[in-house]
């Protein structure tokens, strides 16, 4: 991925939600990365303003669901002046195809950036077949 | 509620496509608005990262949402009237043999400069960042401040 390459400004990705809710506010759909290699999966998600208490990861058979709450930063008597993003909620829903090995779920939130690690079942690892000649 | 908008120079901050999408957006809005009476309104940002600017009777407060970014890698200038913040969103590269099932995270240089409404103490600028979001706090000059009459 090039570096120095100009940032453009995306709108945040509002989405629909699951099922209604009875706190009133927005969400959005954090950006992600999701990699694989031979031994695990590994999620990294932005979701900026979320501290490590809000943040829920559920993994529940194959669905992986992520929700990062946040705490309303503005003081009370601010007055909006210009307002180019809106704060709400985090959601974000995936099915995962690999068995994950639970236990060894690794989830590390920094400066916004959630790091999730995924490791995959040993069984579910592929094996290389030596095949010797007879 | 009476809401104060600033227009950064168009033509030197926005490339004619964003602005275009803008308009778009605009109209969008203004059709939504319509028909859901939809009450909190934004301006489609042009340039990254998009702001929030507010303020209170001392002073501004602008922020931004810029996950991942290190206190080292944010320049933040205060001139006169206007704020300018610039940096460069890392992404380090992850092991060669990952293959990639989604990449939506972009990293990339960024510069953006912003006009404040009145003056402002350039010598007491804050910046602060947590959890991914900047925070700058820009009391106001003290001639633009307002000032509490007592009536005798």
């Amino acid at each position: 991925m090039t570096e120095s390459k100009e940032l453009q400004a995306r709108e945040k990705q509002e989405v629909a939600a699951p099922a209604e809710h009875t706190k009133p506010g927005l969400i959005f759909t954090p950006a992600v990365d999701i990699f694989e290699t031979e031994a695990q999966i590994t999620l990294l998600a932005d979701m900026p303003g979320v501290t490590p208490e809000k943040l829920n990861i559920d993994l529940r058979d194959d669905t992986l669901t992520l929700t990062g709450d946040i705490d309303p930063f503005e003081g009370l008597d601010e007055q909006d002046v210009l307002i180019e993003y809106e704060v709400g909620k985090y959601f974000r829903q995936f099915t995962l195809s690999e068995v994950i090995d639970q236990e060894k779920i690794e989830a590390n939130l920094s400066d916004g950036v959630l790091r999730l690690t995924l490791p995959k079942v040993e069984k579910a690892k592929p094996r290389k077949i030596t095949i010797s000649a007879a | 509620m009476l809401i104060r908008r600033i227009f950064n120079n168009p033509a030197l901050y926005r490339n004619p496509f964003n602005e275009l999408e803008r308009m778009r957006r605009q109209m969008d809005m203004l059709a939504g608005n319509l028909f859901t009476g939809s009450p909190q309104q934004t301006v489609a940002p042009g340039v990254y990262p998009a702001l929030n600017l507010t303020e209170d009777k001392d002073k501004y407060y602008i922020r931004a949402e810029l996950p991942g970014l290190k206190n080292e890698d944010l320049d933040i200038q205060a001139t006169g009237k206007s704020i300018s913040i610039s940096g460069q969103k890392k992404i380090p590269p992850e092991d060669d043999n990952a293959k990639y099932h989604r990449r939506e995270r972009e990293a990339g240089k960024f510069s953006r400069i912003i006009d404040l409404p009145d003056n402002i103490d350039t010598e007491k600028v804050e910046a602060g960042l947590a959890s991914g979001i900047l925070t700058i706090t820009i009391p106001k000059a003290e001639a633009v401040k307002p000032k509490q009459i007592t009536i005798r």
